[in-house]
């Protein structure tokens, strides 16, 4: 019985917080229909007839900051970034892992090392890198993800490569496979749940990056959707808050999208994630 | 197996991110086949705007790399840039930095391959910065079209850096609708406009229409002094050139390594006007914007202002008419009878002279169109309403009605001139304009802005000069 | 097997090699070097030993920053933890629409720190004039204003962590509890939190990083406003390199110092946790 209460209890009270938790994206997707003079002045009314606009606060965001070219180049650099990453690191764990050498050894600390170094620290000498070596465009940006982000994946695979057993991949060897053909066809299909913990992880980490992609692009042309949201802030001399809030609903959009068809994979991923790190 | 269909079409999807990149009017040409670490391939001989045709037929090669100071104009640079692109097929790109970050913004794009080719300098103190940066303009036809050689910007070794591009104005922006509604009310202090001639007289008067602001439908006197970045320039930088413009004046000089702040009481005097008598509570200035105090004066909520000349562009359209603008000087209380308004400029084009020598070219090229073409021209005076220093704009007196305002005000006065941009750096300007916000938040007190004016003057000026 | 391997060192470690030089090994030696440099870009970088340290702790912002960071990771740590565990115990335990919650919390870390920042500037400038505040009308308000954003947006993480960590602890073993007469607190106290240890330094662990490094959150939030007062580290360094000409020495020099103290901090938790993991 006093279960019972104590459930339904914590049910309402569960929804209460949740509608708390919500409220703030439902405020600002109320305020992008509202004219840019009344969104800080009164934030928490209602769009009225006189405070209505539309969908104009889109319309201005979007020319002002050029949004949509910025969603195409964060997708474009996000979804190549983690293939390239989940790739890449995948094979490089399970040869550092299999092969001993002091150069192996070397790299896996490295790599453990790269993970506690605040971005600061490389901050300004790897953008200028990034520079000389022509790297100031999405490939690149692609290219220095793979860089930066080596050490966590490569960590998290070698982490599974450890527990996996030899003979598998020794069988394989002995019936005429090529390490490739070993990796491909042996290794990476039990990988597949590490590799997609690893994508999830890198996903959220490059989508939502803002600093790495600010220093390194060649800002006039390409803007990723971090990028487009803070140059409003600044691009124009003042904020406009009306074409502020019609970029921020837009840029949830695709992150709810997202969530929605993956959110299985996503707590999965984020579990595994954490167990492993 | 599976995992080798899961790579396949995860490339495919990349493949047609890139598609529909190169699609999408933007940019990058890579093909879908390249690799990662291809990458280095150079992007740069892709023509970068919708203008792609002519762009093609341009063998010379160079481009400009436009990066402007100045906000309130950025899109009617890059429409500009757009006219040059299609009529010459020469690529030009104009990126506008953020408010108060422009030094900031700099700094990082000149570090990249793809430097500015053509940027700005506030004056001196940010000339000594880029000076190595800065080409040698005295040859180059846009000095020549100036109409004084006062209006170019010469290093300590007399070598001509950079140019003045535009002539601005600041002082009081007052609304002569709202005043003359206050002129009407029994016991106006003032009878005529024309009556506030000094410091005493106009805080007589705003001091009144706080007091009577129902009666006049209005919030407040003074637009919000807000503390927000894209604001506090106004009060830091702007305000802050009174006291130091009386004080070379007194002391006979043109800059100093340590600054004495005889005048700051005067600048107090005016800093409490505006908090005071203001549509804001103090409490609230910090994350006030300069798009809040402007659209505060465009909608008829407050009568004075404190902006310059390009605030028109913010004003325009709305409830306040053309006719009702008028525009007084920040009277200080020390020689109100002769005070003119602020006119200087901080806004010199510089060339740089590590880009390569097409680009140098294209770049003055540009210039040349743009001072001297009818299109350039036209922008310039017109849409965005500039008064420039050019001999070449003799037909195209701006339309601006702060401009006009100011030039008869003007007409027998002594104009305030620009000595801010001889404060020592960026830094001192940020920590003096907190200084005043903690001041009128009553977080701070009056001290600690005369020590941030004062002290931190010689501080700075020994970090930046030693 | 392993020889075999070997010969194919080019394609497995190269590609993932040559973008980490490039994108950690190269800038992270040149980061060092550069601390003892004076320089506005690589190329005219001169060496001027430990003048940017010596600078480093006379910048008054610097020091502060470094309480102030402190002091939020510390808040930050605790709360998030204690609210995370909390959820996670009472969405473990059987309540209708408990999916559906944790779905909702989880959500905002899903949201860039940029766009967070801006959504609830909106939010908490709207509830503070009733006040006539602003989150920039001093560091304290700022101050809390990242510590309900932060809440907002990691509490949902944790409890995932939590919840995994709940669920995999041996029914048997409380059961067993429960017949040795444990009440509640004794179950918690001697059962669930001893099996928990893992969870929990895993999200100690995430937590104080993150606190140590936040940076999109602050820029979009206060922006270290007022008077650079609710800046927090990462923030200083990039506004000492890009906001201030001729200290770009200082600021990596502040990197430095940031990276040590991360190291430091991050190594201390893991030998500490690690050897209470092993002691239970």
């Amino acid at each position: 019985m006093k279960n019972k209460k104590l459930g339904a209890f914590l049910t309402v009270f569960f929804s209460i917080l949740s509608v708390f938790y919500v409220y703030p994206i439902l405020l600002v997707l109320m305020n992008s229909f509202k004219k840019k003079a009344y969104i800080s002045k009164k934030p928490f009314a209602l769009p009225n007839a006189k405070s209505f606009v539309g969908f104009d606060n889109y319309v201005s965001g979007i020319q002002k900051t050029g949004l949509i070219q910025a969603a195409f180049v964060s997708l474009f650099v996000t979804v190549l970034a983690v293939a390239v990453i989940v790739l890449c690191t995948s094979m490089c764990a399970w040869y550092i892992t299999r092969v001993h050498t002091k150069f192996t050894a070397g790299m896996y600390f490295l790599c453990l090392f790269s993970m506690i170094v605040p971005f600061q620290m490389v901050m300004f000498p790897l953008s200028k890198i990034a520079n000389m070596l022509k790297l100031s465009n999405p490939l690149g940006l692609v290219f220095i993800y793979l860089g930066f982000g080596a050490g966590l994946a490569v960590f998290m695979f070698t982490g599974f490569v450890k527990s996996l057993p030899l003979a598998i991949e020794e069988a394989a060897m002995i019936d005429g496979c090529t390490p490739i053909q070993t990796f491909f066809y042996v290794v990476m299909p039990i990988m597949k749940p590490t590799c997609i913990t690893v994508a999830i992880l890198e996903t959220m980490w490059v989508w939502n990056d803002y600093l790495l992609p600010s220093l390194v692009l060649d800002l006039k042309k390409w803007k990723t959707i971090p990028i487009a949201v803070q140059y409003l802030k600044g691009g124009y001399g003042s904020v406009d808050m009306g074409a502020m809030m019609g970029v921020l609903v837009l840029s949830i959009i695709p992150i709810i999208i997202f969530y929605a068809c993956c959110q299985k994979y996503i707590i999965e991923g984020v579990v595994a994630g954490a167990v492993k790190g | 197996m599976k995992k080798m269909r899961r790579f396949t079409a995860l490339g495919l999807t990349a493949a047609m991110a890139v598609t529909a990149l190169a699609g999408c009017g933007g940019s990058n040409t890579a093909s879908t086949t390249a690799a990662a670490t291809e990458a280095a391939k150079t992007e740069a001989a892709a023509p970068t705007t919708e203008a792609a045709a002519p762009a093609e037929q341009t063998a010379t090669g160079g481009k400009v790399y436009y990066l402007n100071f100045k906000p309130e104009q950025a899109d009617q640079w890059v429409d500009l840039a757009k006219k040059y692109t299609e009529e010459t097929g020469v690529e030009v790109h104009v990126q506008t930095a953020a408010s108060g970050t422009y030094e900031q913004t700099l700094k990082s794009e000149m570090a990249k391959s793809e430097a500015p080719t053509m940027f700005q300098v506030n004056g001196p103190v940010g000339l000594a910065t880029w000076d190595d940066y800065c080409m040698d303009l005295k040859d180059t036809d846009v000095f020549k079209d100036l109409e004084s050689e006062d209006y170019a910007l010469k290093n300590t070794d007399g070598v001509v850096k950079g140019i003045a591009y535009v002539i601005e104005t600041y002082g009081i922006i007052y609304n002569k609708k709202i005043l003359n509604d206050y002129i009407a009310l029994d016991g106006a202090k003032i009878s005529d406009i024309s009556e506030l001639n000094s410091f005493d007289k106009l805080k007589e008067v705003a001091d009144d229409m706080q007091v009577k602001k129902d009666e006049l439908g209005i919030e407040g006197a003074f637009t919000s002094a807000g503390f927000d970045s894209s604001s506090d320039w106004r009060f830091k930088t702007h305000l802050a050139n009174l006291p130091l413009y009386y004080e070379y004046k007194a002391d006979n000089i043109s800059s100093t390594d340590a600054v004495k702040g005889t005048y700051l009481d005067n600048f107090k005097n005016v800093f409490d006007l505006y908090i005071t008598d203001s549509t804001t509570e103090p409490s609230l200035l910090s994350g006030k914007t300069g798009d809040d105090a402007a659209s505060e004066f465009a909608l008829g909520e407050a009568a004075f202002y404190q902006n310059g000349t390009w605030a028109y562009n913010d004003i325009k359209g709305n409830e306040v008419a053309d006719e009702d603008l008028g525009i007084l000087p920040i009277y200080f209380g020390v020689d109100d009878a002769s005070q003119g308004t602020c006119t200087g400029s901080e806004n010199f084009w510089c060339v740089n002279d590590k880009a390569s020598d097409a680009d140098k070219q294209a770049t003055l090229d540009f210039m040349k169109w743009v001072v001297e073409s009818d299109a350039g021209r036209e922008s310039l005076s017109k849409e965005m309403g500039f008064v420039t220093p050019f001999s070449t704009f003799a037909d195209y007196l701006p339309e601006n009605p702060l401009v006009i305002a100011a030039n008869e005000f003007n007409k027998d006065k002594t104009p305030v001139s620009w000595n801010f941009t001889t404060m020592p750096s960026e830094q001192w300007k940020n920590v003096l304009g907190s200084a005043m916000l903690e001041y009128a938040q009553g977080t701070g007190d009056w001290d600690a802005v005369k020590t941030a004016f004062v002290d931190n003057w010689a501080t700075e000026y020994k970090n930046a000069n030693s | 097997m392993e020889k075999a391997i070997k010969r194919y060192m080019p394609i497995f470690v190269l590609p993932t090699l040559a973008a980490f030089t490039v994108g950690f090994i190269a800038p992270f030696l040149v980061g060092i070097w550069l601390s003892f440099c004076k320089f506005t870009t690589i190329t005219d970088a001169k060496f001027v030993g430990f003048i940017n340290y010596a600078k480093v702790f006379g910048d008054a912002t610097f020091v502060h920053s470094l309480w102030y960071t402190t002091l939020f990771t510390i808040v930050t740590v605790i709360l998030i933890n204690f609210f995370a565990f909390a959820v996670a115990m009472a969405l473990t335990a059987k309540i209708k629409g408990n999916y559906l919650f944790r779905t909702i919390f989880f959500m905002p870390n899903l949201i860039g720190g940029i766009v967070l920042g801006y959504i609830w500037s909106l939010l908490l400038n709207g509830i503070l004039a009733i006040w006539m505040r602003t989150l920039t009308y001093s560091a304290t308000y700022g101050f809390w204003g990242l510590v309900i954003l932060m809440l907002w947006q990691q509490v949902g993480y944790m409890m995932i962590i939590y919840i995994a960590g709940i669920q995999n602890i041996p029914s048997d073993l409380l059961e067993a509890a429960r017949i040795d007469g444990a009440n509640k607190w004794q179950e918690l106290r001697y059962v669930i939190l001893p099996m928990l240890m893992p969870s929990i330094t895993v999200c100690t662990f995430l937590t104080l990083t993150n606190g140590f490094k936040l940076f999109d959150q602050n820029l979009a939030l206060t922006n270290g406003e007022p008077s650079q007062k609710s800046e927090m580290l990462a923030m200083n360094i990039y506004t000492t390199f890009y906001g201030r000409n001729g200290w770009e020495g200082v600021g990596q020099a502040k990197a430095v110092i940031f990276f040590i103290i991360v190291g430091a901090v991050a190594l201390t938790q893991n030998y500490l946790s690690r050897r209470k993991e092993v002691e239970q």
